[in-house]
């Protein structure tokens, strides 16, 4: 296989991402005489930037790989990421716009009117940020492997170079037109090889073989699967809201309306495009199973043409298919390190830092840290280490958002202890799994999978605590609950702002 | 021991006992100082009778308004009806009042209360509550430290009372910067509109909808927060309505970052900037000029920039605007300035960057998100 249509994929998707950085600021003002204020961005523009941001390695790559190695099981992956935002429709897209909170660690300030409940999301934004950012790095690494045979840490410190230049240079700050544009790029980028591929499947008279296997058609087998399925699906369906880089997007809907219909479009993209790595998957079982005893399943997507078409149109393919995984780590992991650099420099770095300064820190700090994490955690899946990220998010935000939006009685004692015991019993076992601890028996199974375990002790050390100093609950709690639940249309009362009495 | 009781104190070697013990008395006073200044109320009462105790160092102390008892420490509730007695006895008298021998004892074991002094709380030559301290032995020296505490007391109280009309003024700068439209502007627009009934008839209806809507977000009475894009929309028409007087005269620029529009800021805080830049740079200036408004996006905050290159202003008239100078004709840069403050705090002010000549620049930044507005 030739690396120069690869190489040159990657560059041009590198460069173009530094570009937009640059000069999009420019682009994707509205510049007009009159009447350019009406001209808000819409719900589904909106979910195509939601989705950009969101479809990362694990999502382009990983899924796919999983798919080829363990079967229908791994399904729950896709779906779960999926119905993750249907959660988030149902319980937090619109209380969470009417907060007008911007980060998680604003939502924290705001329903618990406190500075120490704050200092803890924002530590715990910066560790969720790190953790996702893990997988993006060692999937660029993968791709720039599989596509000129460099070794894969050359991939990671040119995704985290990117990103930094991007941090750096104050670029590529959640500008939507160009986040929404990438997941028509990635959207293209699978769908048209695929479609290709399949072809070519057709062509060959539509083999079946690989997949008629008991062991990788039939769900729920393995020890403990039925645990390890549950414990999936709980981290991705709760883990989505939880998500740094998802929430400050909400910001952008016009009111609570537009934020569930935004949340409904985004359900709509993703299960569009989540069809396409169990193709893949499935494509890989028939033409690729000896990736599964070299154990580089991650790569299958990439591998995919070359073996089914060859000659020219499998270079060019793979290095479309390159430059999609490509903009999926870049978009991804420049959302997350800015949205983390911004939360961790506004409330931890800021003391050391000014403004400008503090920003650009965090975001080399974050890169840096992430791209030795990436190092020690080299046996790792990506789509399972995506899902770690997903587990800690599960078992710290979502119990904050769910019980913060609907449990009047959250204090801010019973939410630091709850993402405390959460945040800190998750990390345990996924710092475990990464650095490569793999017990046998139940006590595997809990660390690979933590989240049914942790969620639960979340949740229950949240309401628990607030129970015990009910006395504690914030002064302003009865009007934050109206204002998160009355829809912007009803006239009430919304209380007065008393700049004398802010909680401190 | 000795070591265990300086520690409270800070570093060793920080003066003699006595200087130590006044810094002590100090830190008390300011802790409870920082509670008071929320006025006379539950929640700063309940924490500045805690420090007001450790000043008296009595066993017990209350504070009442005029009707009841806000707040109390150490105090149990067999004397809690005996202090509030007292408190309004002091009230009514508009002096200091001390328990009669006898009036406070009780059977209940452990309990040393015996007497109390009770002094008035003054705000504004208003007696606006009462000051108990209550104690096992009456002495001189507890009636004059009740005494000067509650004279202290009474002056912050007399600061938070500053705090809040001071608020309040701000708020009422806003009802008549709302009333304010000037008349000015009033005569030039229907002028102008008036000249284009007969020539564009289509032209002079659309002007007479936008100056209808116009007015009506500038009367509008309620709310004091509003969003960026309903706040622009106002300024749009403004601008429409000035361009149908001004002509090719006044050139506008936009340049919007969509993902700002949702920012809350407080409501006519930009307008009266771009009347600013119409009337004062471009107005003035012969053969008319641009105004260029840019709203960025800066993550966590949004920064929008409002500039003309009009005729410019003397930086030190500015500054005097800015302090409240009423005798120059600014539109509120002032009230602006306030508002910005006291929602967003200290560091969030109007930055002006102007000179004779050289046009204006008027930078706002906004947080996304900020703890106290509450819209």
């Amino acid at each position: 296989m030739s690396p120069a249509y690869g190489i040159t994929a990657v560059v041009l998707v590198s460069v173009a991402t530094l570009l937009v950085g640059a000069i999009g600021l420019r682009i994707s003002r509205t510049t007009s005489d009159f009447y350019v204020a009406s001209r808000a961005i819409g719900p589904s523009l909106n979910a195509s930037a939601i989705s950009g941001e969101y479809l990362s390695a694990a999502s382009f790559l990983g899924v796919a790989g999983l798919i080829l190695a363990r079967g229908v099981d791994t399904l729950w992956y896709p779906v779960g990421w999926t119905a993750g935002y249907l959660l988030l429709l149902l319980f937090v897209a619109a209380p969470l716009r009417r907060s007008r909170a911007y980060t998680l660690p604003d939502f924290a300030e705001l329903r618990l009117e406190s500075q120490p409940a704050r200092r803890v999301a924002s530590a715990l934004v910066g560790l969720i940020g790190l953790l996702y950012l893990i997988p993006q790095f060692r999937g660029a690494g993968l791709t720039l492997s599989a596509l000129t045979g460099a070794p894969t840490w050359v991939g990671a410190v040119i995704v985290a170079g990117v990103v930094v230049a991007n941090v750096v240079s104050g670029g590529m700050r959640s500008i939507t037109i160009a986040q929404a544009f990438q997941y028509w790029l990635k959207l293209v980028a699978l769908l048209l090889p695929a479609m290709f591929l399949l072809r070519a499947w057709h062509h060959d008279g539509g083999p079946t073989h690989g997949l008629h296997l008991s062991d990788w058609v039939e769900p729920l087998q393995g020890h403990y699967a039925l645990y390890l399925t549950y414990s999936l699906i709980v981290a991705t369906f709760l883990g989505t809201m939880g998500l740094p880089h998802v929430v400050v997007r909400f910001y952008t809907n016009r009111d609570g309306r537009a934020a569930r219909r935004t949340t409904v479009s985004v359900l709509a993209l993703l299960s569009a495009f989540y069809l396409l790595p169990t193709v893949y998957g499935a494509l890989g079982r028939v033409y690729a199973s000896d990736l599964i005893r070299s154990g580089r399943t991650d790569s299958v997507v990439l591998e995919l043409p070359h073996r089914v078409l060859g000659g020219t149109a499998g270079d060019l393919l793979t290095a479309l298919l390159g430059a999609g995984a490509f903009a999926a780590f870049l978009s991804t992991s420049s959302g997350l390190v800015v949205s983390v650099s911004g939360v961790l420099s506004q409330d931890l770095v800021n003391r050391w830092f000014d403004g400008v300064r503090a920003f650009r820190l965090s975001g080399v700090a974050v890169a840096a840290a992430a791209l030795v994490l990436t190092a020690l955690s080299s046996g790792l899946a990506v789509a399972h280490a995506v899902e770690l990220a997903f587990a800690v998010a599960a078992s710290t935000f979502s119990p904050l958002l769910l019980l913060g939006i609907w449990w009047r009685g959250l204090t801010a004692r019973g939410a630091i202890a709850g993402l405390v015991v959460g945040g800190g019993l998750s990390t345990v076992a996924v710092l475990a799994v990464m650095v490569g601890a793999n017990p046998i028996g139940w006590p595997g199974a809990l660390l690979s999978q933590p989240a049914l375990i942790t969620v639960p002790l979340a949740f229950g050390t949240m309401v628990l605590g607030s129970k015990l100093g009910r006395r504690d609950l914030p002064v302003h709690v009865a009007s934050t609950m109206v204002r998160l639940h009355a829809p912007e249309a009803v006239d009430l009362d919304r209380g007065t702002f008393h700049p004398d009495r802010r909680t401190v | 021991m000795a070591g265990w009781r300086r520690r409270p104190g800070g570093r060793r070697g920080l003066g003699n006992e006595a200087d130590r013990a006044t810094f002590r008395t100090l830190h008390t006073a300011s802790l409870a100082s920082a509670a008071l200044r929320a006025g006379l109320d539950e929640t700063g009462v309940d924490t500045s009778v805690k420090h007001l105790r450790a000043l008296l160092g009595t066993p017990a102390v209350a504070m009442t308004n005029t009707e009841r008892l806000l707040g109390h420490v150490g105090l149990d509730d067999h004397h809690r009806e005996g202090a509030t007695a007292l408190a309004h006895r002091a009230i009514a008298a508009g002096t200091t009042v001390v328990s009669a021998a006898g009036e406070l004892d009780c059977e209940i074991p452990g309990c040393v209360i015996r007497h109390a002094v009770a002094t008035p709380l003054v705000i504004e030559d208003r007696v606006a509550g009462c000051l108990v301290a209550l104690t096992g032995q009456p002495s001189a020296s507890l009636l004059r430290a009740t005494e000067e505490v509650a004279a202290w007391v009474s002056s912050q109280l007399d600061l938070a009372e500053l705090d809040a009309s001071r608020h309040r003024l701000v708020q009422a700068e806003v009802r008549a910067l709302r009333a304010q439209i000037s008349p000015h502007f009033l005569y030039n627009a229907l002028n102008a509109i008036a000249s284009f009934v007969r020539t564009d008839p289509d032209r002079a209806r659309e002007l007479l909808l936008e100056f209808a809507d116009f007015t009506r977000y500038s009367f509008q009475r309620t709310g004091e927060y509003t969003t960026l894009d309903e706040e622009l929309r106002s300024i749009e028409r403004y601008l429409v309505l000035e361009q149908a007087r001004f002509g090719d005269r006044l050139g506008v620029t936009l340049r919007i970052a969509p993902e700002v529009l949702g920012v809350t800021i407080p409501v006519l805080s930009l307008q009266p900037l771009v009347e600013n830049a119409v009337r004062h740079g471009i107005a003035e200036k012969p053969g008319g000029g641009r105004v260029t408004i840019l709203a960025e996006d800066l993550d966590q905050e949004a920064i929008i920039t409002i500039e003309d290159d009009g005729v410019g202003e003397d930086p030190d008239r500015v500054r005097r605007a800015l302090a409240g100078d009423e005798s120059l004709d600014s539109i509120g840069l002032s009230n602006v300035d306030a508002r910005l403050r006291s929602a967003y705090g200290e560091d969030y002010g109007l930055v002006v960057e102007t000179a004779l000549g050289a046009g204006t620049k008027v930078t706002v930044r906004v947080p996304k998100f900020a703890p106290g507005v509450r819209p």
